[in-house]
């Protein structure tokens, strides 16, 4: 009956969220909502304020300005209450190095006042993760199942998953997006931060960019790819690059007969655009988001 | 409950090598004592031969004779105060900075446990910890007296005054660490500043033996407990154990405060 209720309202609500390090910039007015069932991904370049944000809505370091909710909650006055809720996995994976992986995972569960041993197996056999080893004796990529491992051991209704793939395999990358999908399926929130977009592309259903500190965009993943940029590939026997210096025409390269560009505008005046030349071939698809962010993603000029 | 059960586990495996460095430093010095003793013309002849400001410096030829089995003890506790303040500063130093310096701060404080639980049980394992070596320091003591303590009666009220001193002497090194960890951004180690402030504060003690006066002395919890003074007076100073008690309040306020403001250091 609990979930029930909490789908009516948003699970994470940040609010004009600042975060100063000293005089350092860590993040400044984020503002996101996410809604309870969501697959949200947060993506940015490297010292964005990715891991900032996150960091805040746990309660591990303090806004500078602005608030945190989660579950309704605030984050700095209930934060055992809504920690108890949360799934995390951070992005660099610590534990106790002399502790066999079993102990490490009894000991997180003990946290959460349930018995959780069966799950632990169970996610610990999706994961192919030896639970009787030690900590210091496991790769790093063994390392980060066992954060996936201690951050859904308790069944948790939020899961905050801070660049969660890296050091996996792709093997293991693909059994912790279906994992992922599973949980989402039963009901469980995903906050996804990412620097590498195709994941998040695959997964979530909403996006957040951060750049610099804030969040320069949010949309559907669905309306990004739709609405924005298609990727056009003609080939063509004898057109100078100038031919098609059009509005609303990115990117363009030319590689011998082939002209590649991002295009964004009425398809109709691509396609009478494309019919005034001799074409051999042509191919319109919809970009990478990589492609689509990639202007997001430089920095700022002088 | 889980927290103060997993520190304590941490600590066991080094707390028996403190417990039994300090019976051992108690039980191999006071050994000398009985040779020492059965020349005691000799050895105040000896001690003659030595500045007066070095023996000062390291407690002796003061109003106990090191010849008397309190006198020599009161030399050897002082020397077993050091290895106590060592470990008491280390726990201080450790028990909270050790989350951020190994790295494992995001997985304990990310758990459903409120920040100043953790404090209060990380805390209470590291005393435990003092409290067991706290034992080992009265049984060493004891034992040291009836093995070697020599065959004139020994008066033992002034012996336990002397070690109820212990708990405040390890708190006032432990606060002191605990102080000097919340007010950093990140310790980088631990043993290094524990041995360090357990020494500059002997010394502060001894060469306040040898210049005198008053104002080195309150610095340091050497001579705020010195083995000396407690075995001759059979009591405490209550005006220097006042300053210890108010040393160890106020640097427990203020190392909780900053702690439960803190952010915690990450590797990202």
């Amino acid at each position: 009956m609990g979930r029930e209720i909490s789908l009516m309202r948003p699970i994470i609500e940040l609010n004009n969220l600042t975060k100063y390090y000293g005089k350092a910039r860590g993040i400044e007015n984020v503002n996101i909502s996410v809604q309870a069932g969501e697959i949200f991904g947060f993506i940015g370049p490297n010292g964005a304020g990715k891991t900032t944000t996150i960091r805040t809505m746990l309660g591990l370091i303090f806004p500078t300005s602005g608030s945190a909710k989660l579950f309704g909650l605030d984050c700095l006055k209930h934060g055992s209450a809504i920690r108890r809720r949360i799934g995390y996995l951070p992005s660099e994976v610590f534990y106790y190095d002399q502790m066999k992986v079993l102990d490490l995972l009894k000991y997180s569960a003990s946290f959460f006042h349930k018995d959780c041993s069966v799950r632990i197996h169970e996610l610990a056999e999706i994961m192919e993760l030896n639970v009787q080893r030690k900590i210091e004796d496991l790769s790093y990529g063994n390392k980060k199942k066992v954060g996936i491992v201690q951050g859904l051991l308790h069944e948790p209704e939020l899961l905050l998953l801070d660049e969660p793939t890296s050091g996996l395999d792709p093997l293991m990358q693909k059994k912790f997006f279906d994992l992922m999908v599973a949980e989402n399926k039963k009901g469980v929130t995903i906050f996804f931060s990412s620097h590498i977009l195709s994941e998040v592309q695959h997964l979530c259903t909403r996006v957040a960019v951060m750049k610099e500190g804030t969040v320069i965009k949010i949309e559907d993943i669905d309306t990004l790819r739709q609405d924005n940029y298609k990727r056009v590939a003609v080939k063509i026997k004898s057109a100078a690059i100038e031919q098609f210096a059009m509005a609303g025409l990115t990117n363009m390269s030319r590689d011998n007969q082939t002209i590649r560009f991002l295009w964004k505008g009425n398809a109709n005046a691509l396609i009478a655009e494309l019919a005034r030349n001799d074409i051999d071939d042509v191919v319109i698809e919809d970009p990478s988001l990589e492609e689509i962010f990639l202007h997001y993603y430089q920095p700022v000029g002088p | 409950m889980n927290i103060l059960l997993f520190e304590f586990k941490r600590y066991w495996s080094s707390l028996w090598i403190w417990i039994l460095s300090v019976m051992a430093q108690l039980l191999m010095f006071m050994a000398f004592y009985p040779v020492l003793a059965a020349d005691a013309a000799l050895l105040d002849l000896f001690l003659e031969h030595y500045p007066e400001e070095l023996l000062k410096a390291f407690g002796m030829g003061g109003e106990l004779s090191l010849a008397t089995a309190a006198g020599f003890f009161a030399f050897t506790f002082a020397l077993a105060q050091l290895t106590l303040a060592a470990q008491s500063a280390y726990y201080g130093f450790h028990f909270m900075s050790v989350e951020e310096r190994e790295l494992t701060a995001d997985f304990l404080y990310s758990k459903p446990v409120e920040r100043h639980h953790v404090i209060a049980l990380k805390y209470a394992a590291a005393l435990l910890a003092l409290l067991l070596t706290n034992v080992g320091i009265w049984a060493g003591t004891f034992l040291a007296l009836a093995w070697f303590g020599g065959e004139a009666p020994i008066e033992i009220w002034p012996f336990v005054s002397l070690l109820l001193t212990v708990p405040l002497f390890q708190l006032f090194f432990f606060s002191f660490g605990f102080l000097a960890t919340a007010a950093t951004k990140k310790i980088a180690s631990v043993m290094g500043p524990a041995v360090g402030v357990a020494f500059v504060l002997y010394m502060l003690s001894a060469l306040r033996r040898i210049v005198g006066g008053e104002l080195l002395g309150i610095l340091s919890p050497y001579y705020h407990f010195d083995p000396n003074y407690i075995l001759v007076a059979g009591e405490w100073s209550l005006r220097l154990t006042g300053i210890s008690l108010f040393f160890i309040i106020a640097a427990n306020v203020m190392a909780v405060r900053l702690f439960l403001k803190r952010d915690i250091y990450s590797a990202v």
